[in-house]
């Protein structure tokens, strides 16, 4: 596929996984789309295996571990960090059972190359539904985070929103997948919106900050990509590392 | 005087420990009812229950359409955001403008405090922006959840003072957790004592030495009876 699907692509998804980010950090939430990442894995496997759309196969399993870790959450009462460890290395196993070693390397670090003009809509598409809530519902969200009884006083229903979130989140990491691959998805979200943080004086800036530092690490690891040779995803992550170690040196 | 809430045999439980029983208490328009009590006697189970946060038994009736104002104890969660004070007012979904009246009317209208992160607020600027969050959108009542006694807001004020005129002069009716005797005395048209059930509701010149014993266990000594 050519270059400017590509790009156009990765530009959408790493914009909405910043912008959920900023969020995310405050909910202390950050682990939690890692273990959803790494579900994803036989979702992808069975993808490639079968030759559909990584992220149709990704998604499905993303919905079963956020429904599996609840569940446990409320039987067994243990730590959700704890319940995602065990999801997790479920999620990695699994796939991994199914998935030929030669196709590893795309559920692992992703192939935003293999984009076409159909998973393109597709995700341009999921990407302006993800971006309009945020928008509306930022406020709402932002207060739940702070004071859930301020905001159920306010008359927000906080469950609601929670969960129209937390479905906001799993596509996005089921996005994810194809730009950096089921085992990095959760640093898309993460680490722009950790970086945007060093810096920020303000929500405003917060949120435009992560945008910047997302798409603009997204657009150099997939030009770059075609340089060296190396998998857009993994230059991603690094190129998202790098802006966070130089706005930590900044941070005043 | 118009009634603006009547509770009745209110009884809260939370994973099966009671942690209110049976409460009866009324506020008046207008009025400042004082919660008193020691730590881990409900209070503030009370307040969130009245807030409908928690599940009850009993009949909690407030009056038609009433707008209720909550400032709560601390927001330990605020940190975590980088948001400016302006910002966290904003997030009540009201008007610019009432904004301005709010902060001007609880003279707090200097530019600059809006642009200040909340993070990085004395505790009694903090407390005066929550006291200004809870009165966006002009509440009848306001649910005051034990405010730090006598934090200098500045301009000469303490949150008492503070409360006290909005009182008078937007005849906001205050519920009001405190452990500061006082408050009581000098503000509170009532009072009601609590240690998870109800230890006396009437006027504050009802307290004596041997109810709060009671309330506190051991020997309390009113040392402040100002009427």
């Amino acid at each position: 596929m050519n270059i400017a699907t590509s790009l156009f692509a990765g530009v959408l998804i790493s914009s909405v996984a910043a912008y959920l980010g900023t969020l995310m950090l405050g909910r202390r939430m950050a682990l939690v789309a890692g273990p959803l990442g790494h579900l994803t894995l036989p979702g992808i496997a069975l993808a490639l295996i079968y030759g559909f759309d990584i992220t149709l196969g990704a998604f499905p399993f993303v919905i079963l571990g956020i429904v599996l870790i609840w569940l446990f959450e409320m039987k067994t009462k243990l730590p959700v960090e704890a319940l995602t460890a065990i999801v997790f290395a479920t999620g990695v196993a699994a796939a991994f059972l199914f998935l030929p070693v030669e196709q590893a390397e795309a559920a692992l670090v992703g192939d935003i190359t293999r984009v076409g003009t159909f998973d393109l809509l597709l995700t341009a598409a999921l990407c302006a539904i993800i971006f309009s809530v945020m928008t509306m519902d930022y406020r709402k969200l932002l207060l739940i985070s702070i004071s859930e009884d301020l905001a159920r006083v306010q008359g927000i229903n906080s469950k609601k929103h929670n969960l129209i979130y937390l479905s906001m989140v799993a596509v996005v990491v089921a996005l994810g997948v194809k730009l950096v691959g089921g085992l990095m998805t959760a640093a898309l979200v993460a680490i722009p919106a950790c970086s945007a943080r060093n810096l920020s004086r303000n929500l405003l800036q917060d949120r435009l900050l992560a945008i910047c530092f997302g798409v603009g690490s997204c657009t150099l690891g997939i030009l770059l990509s075609q340089i060296l040779g190396h998998p857009a995803g993994v230059l991603i992550i690094l190129i998202n590392a790098a802006v966070f170690v130089a706005t930590a040196v900044f941070k005043s | 005087m118009n009634r603006i809430l009547e509770v009745e045999n209110l009884t809260v439980e939370l994973e099966g420990e009671k942690i209110l029983k049976d409460l009866s208490f009324h506020v008046d328009e207008g009025e400042i009812l004082t919660i008193l009590g020691p730590n881990g006697a409900g209070k503030t189970v009370l307040l969130r229950t009245l807030l409908g946060l928690l599940p009850y038994r009993g009949k909690i009736s407030w009056k038609k359409n009433v707008k209720i104002g909550y400032v709560p104890q601390r927001l330990p969660f605020i940190r975590d955001f980088p948001l400016t004070v302006e910002e966290f007012l904003r997030l009540k979904e009201v008007p610019k403008r009432e904004i301005r009246e709010v902060l001007s009317s609880l003279q707090m209208a200097n530019p600059s405090l809006l642009d200040r992160k909340m993070g990085v607020l004395s505790s009694g600027q903090f407390q005066r922006v929550l006291v200004a969050y809870a009165l966006l959108g002009s509440p009848d009542v306001l649910l005051f959840d034990e405010p730090t006694a006598g934090i200098d807001l500045g301009a000469e004020e303490t949150i008492y003072t503070l409360l006290n005129r909005l009182k008078t002069e937007k005849n906001i009716t205050i519920l009001l957790v405190t452990h500061d005797l006082a408050v009581v005395y000098q503000f509170a048209s009532h009072c009601l004592c609590l240690n998870r059930k109800m230890l006396c509701f009437g006027a504050p010149r009802e307290i004596n030495e041997t109810l709060l014993s009671k309330l506190y266990g051991g020997k309390v000594k009113v040392y402040e009876h100002r009427h």
